[in-house]
């Protein structure tokens, strides 16, 4: 008799028939539609987390601790996580550094935003959400980590909430030998976001502290970097924070001829020039709009209510993409056009109507 | 500019407004809606969150409570939760997701494009002939179907044949199978019994259309009796029952919307380059309410307010009773008719014109004294400088 390992199989087959099953008996809706009803954070409806905690951290920001749902893969530090949010009843995606440890027994997660001015999500999460809301979560990702094998020697280079994809590097960094420097600038010492946390590992030997508070000691100055950090060259460093600050580093990495030591992650695109708009297409909604050269087709769509993926709106999470059918579109962030032909995906949160274009959306 | 022709009152209605005043009135009604968008947010959210909670846990202990159908408190109880569960989930979550009324949440869950209902005629079918056909074109003879949908003659200048005479009988039947009469009517199978209409086009939708019906059937009438085991059989008569019910409780809702008394109809080429204010004026005269409570309104999807809906079909259904007293005051100020009454009332009007329409026109003139049809040459408009 032959015992092949058909058990998995049958289970599998099971299982699926149960589903189907289930299918069959709940249609037109799925089974999760109404497992929902009495858990929000069951697998087969979309990942979701619901928030347990919310810790200030600073006057203008605050830590959001997350109880992941059913089906969340865990995180590399350094990583974002998009988050899902109802501000005043609409749904609204943004991409959040990680800030938790990895792999917590709790299972939950911990992003830490700033409020920035106007921001609808980052004010909405600072000030007004409360305890037990339901948010929907996409998984983990993004590149500004630091590898399978940290290096011997690494600067930290942050500025503001830049300072949260390191916090999530550092508090997930156990070996003890790794020699790191962190460079930070906040415009006040009450600025700093994990002001003493960073302070203690500074305390403990951890890491090397530099705190640059801007109001009064005006802003870094990158040529003189050496001054701060003696060994820069010897270094890999990671850099976060506002463009112009990214800019400057990558300029003077590239001078000193160690671009490939230095690894950025930027907040917000840099817009060039708009150019014409012209008619957006939404084939799939069969919605069209007029939008100018320098609304993004994600704002237009949105406007307009289309259903529109999106994340970090920044372009830099790809969770917006959508085929581009006809047309072409101009990139805000460096003026390129993209043509529509087979295949051609764009980012619709960094991209603006170059003439009349379709969406596959 | 074109006139706004009216067919079915040869008083015409809106004879004392200038162009001036229908702009106006287009004007008003704009911010209306402007209102509404400007402070729609969380508490409208919250509510059609708490209504398809609500309906779905309805209609999972309403099924819980069916497998026992066999004892007859259990069926009573099952049945008529089952049946008010079927009535929200077409009318105020189905119809009006479909309309586009929640998908500023921009929740894919909640979103016409995601959404499909409990109703034999596919989502994307519906939207078509209902969102595309009936609302841009309401009341307009040869344009709105919804008018008499293909099967009955409801308005005088509809041209009578002896198929009308048993239109009573019709409206009755098409009221039992609603939902099965929608889909034949998404599918537009009258136009198609003419042998006009693209064959692919059918073949493709009857498709859509059959694959449905045979999921919603085995579901209804075959899964769920035979989850009751012993209650086999009175678990299928409590769905039987559910279905009917809501297939009757639409119907009639529905028929309250445009066939009552005081309802107009309008001439296709009154439509041709009409402005924004004469389509709002069409949609107002077009429409009837229903009057009643809460409950009421809740249990007809806001379609009680169906003036306010035609005006606004993409307003969260919510916000329709809000509304209706800014509605009513802009009537009475531009000596309007807002239509409306009691459900009994309305739905006994509508029957009314069933039956006497069903009749030639001048046939009915001798029997009922009290219905002066205009004809056909004899049609009000309208005059625009």
């Amino acid at each position: 008799m032959t015992t092949t390992a058909p058990r998995p199989t049958v289970a599998k087959a099971l299982r699926g028939r149960v589903i189907k099953f289930a299918e069959r008996i709940t249609t037109p809706l799925v089974p999760s539609d109404y497992l929902q009803v009495i858990n929000p954070l069951h697998s087969g409806t979309g990942l979701r987390g619901r928030i347990v905690a919310i810790q200030p951290e600073t006057r203008d920001a605050a830590t959001i601790v997350i109880k992941t749902g059913h089906g969340w893969c865990t995180h590399t530090p350094g990583q974002y996580v998009r988050v899902g949010v109802d501000v005043d009843g609409v749904r609204q995606w943004r991409a959040y550094s990680l800030t938790s440890e990895t792999g917590r027994r709790d299972g939950c997660i911990a992003i830490t935003v700033k409020a920035i001015p106007d921001g609808v999500v980052s004010n909405h999460l600072v000030r007004r959400a409360t305890v037990g809301t339901i948010v929907q979560l996409d998984q983990a990702a993004g590149e500004f980590t630091l590898g399978a094998q940290p290096p011997r020697k690494i600067l930290f280079l942050t500025a503001g909430s830049g300072v949260t994809p390191v916090m999530g590097m550092l508090r997930n960094l156990s070996d003890p030998d790794v020699d790191v420097v962190v460079v930070h600038s906040a415009p006040t010492a009450d600025d700093v976001i994990f002001g003493a946390e960073l302070r203690g590992l500074a305390r403990d030997g951890r890491i090397r502290l530099v705190e640059k508070h801007t109001d009064t000691d005006g802003m870094l100055d990158v040529a003189q970097l050496e001054n701060i950090v003696d060994d820069l060259a010897e270094r890999q460093t990671w850099a976060c924070g506002p463009a112009g600050m990214l800019d400057a580093l990558e300029r003077r990495w590239n001078a000193d001829g160690i671009a490939g030591r230095l690894h950025t992650e930027r907040f917000r695109p840099t817009v060039v020039t708009p150019g014409a708009g012209g008619t957006v297409t939404f084939a799939k909604t069969g919605t069209a709009v007029d939008a100018d050269g320098a609304q993004t087709l994600l704002d237009a769509g949105e406007a307009a209510g289309v259903l529109m993926p999106s994340g970090c709106r920044m372009g830099i999470c790809f969770g917006c993409v959508a085929p581009l059918r006809q047309g072409a579109v101009r990139d805000l962030r460096t003026g390129d056009i993209t043509s529509a032909a087979d295949g051609v995906l764009i980012q619709t949160c960094v991209s603006a109507a170059a003439g009349a274009c379709e969406v596959d959306l | 500019m074109e006139t706004l022709q009216i067919v079915s009152d040869p008083t015409d209605p809106t004879a004392h407004l200038s162009d001036q005043d229908i702009e106006n009135i287009g004007r008003e009604l704009d911010a209306i809606r402007a209102e509404v968008i400007a402070d729609r947010g969380e508490r409208d959210a919250a509510y059609i969150r708490k209504v398809i909670n609500g309906q779905r846990k309805l209609e999972l202990g309403s099924r819980a409570v069916l497998l026992f159908s066999l004892f007859p408190p259990a069926w009573i109880v099952g049945t008529v939760g089952l049946s008010v569960s079927k009535i929200i989930e077409n009318m105020e979550i189905g119809h009006n997701v479909l309309h586009g009324q929640w998908d500023w949440m921009r929740d894919p869950d909640i979103h016409s494009t995601t959404w499909e209902w409990d109703s034999a005629s596919p989502s994307d079918m519906w939207k078509h002939s209902h969102n595309e056909l009936h609302h841009t074109y309401t009341n307009v003879r040869g344009k709105d179907n919804d008018l008499g949908y293909g099967i009955m003659r409801v308005d005088e200048n509809q041209r009578w044949t002896p198929f009308y005479l048993g239109q009573p009988l019709w409206n009755f039947l098409n009221a039992c199978i609603f939902q099965y009469g929608i889909a034949a009517y998404d599918l537009e199978l009258g136009k198609h019994f003419k042998g006009r209409g693209d064959k692919e086009e059918l073949r493709r939708n009857g498709k859509k259309v059959l694959a449905k019906v045979r999921r919603h059937v085995t579901r209804d009438y075959v899964l769920h009796p035979l989850l009751s085991g012993p209650s086999f059989v009175t678990t299928l008569t409590a769905n039987l029952t559910a279905n009917l019910v809501r297939n009757w409780w639409t119907h009639s809702v529905i028929m309250c919307g445009h066939f009552p008394d005081g309802v107009q109809t309008f001439e296709k080429t009154s439509i041709e380059g009409e402005t924004r204010g004469q389509w709002y004026l069409r949609q107002m005269l077009g429409s009837a309410n229903i009057s009643g409570g809460r409950l009421l309104h809740f249990m007809t999807g806001n379609l009680s307010f169906q003036i306010e809906h035609h005006l606004f079909p993409d307003l969260p259904s919510n916000r329709y009773q809000e509304i209706a007293p800014k509605v009513q005051d802009l009537f009475d100020r531009y000596g309007l008719t807002y239509t409306t009454g009691s459900m009994p009332r309305q739905v006994a009007s509508a029957w009314r014109k069933v039956f006497r329409l069903s009749l030639p026109n001048d046939f009915g003139r001798k029997v009922f004294s009290r219905a002066k049809p205009a004809t056909a040459g004899a049609r009000s408009s309208v005059k625009a400088a």
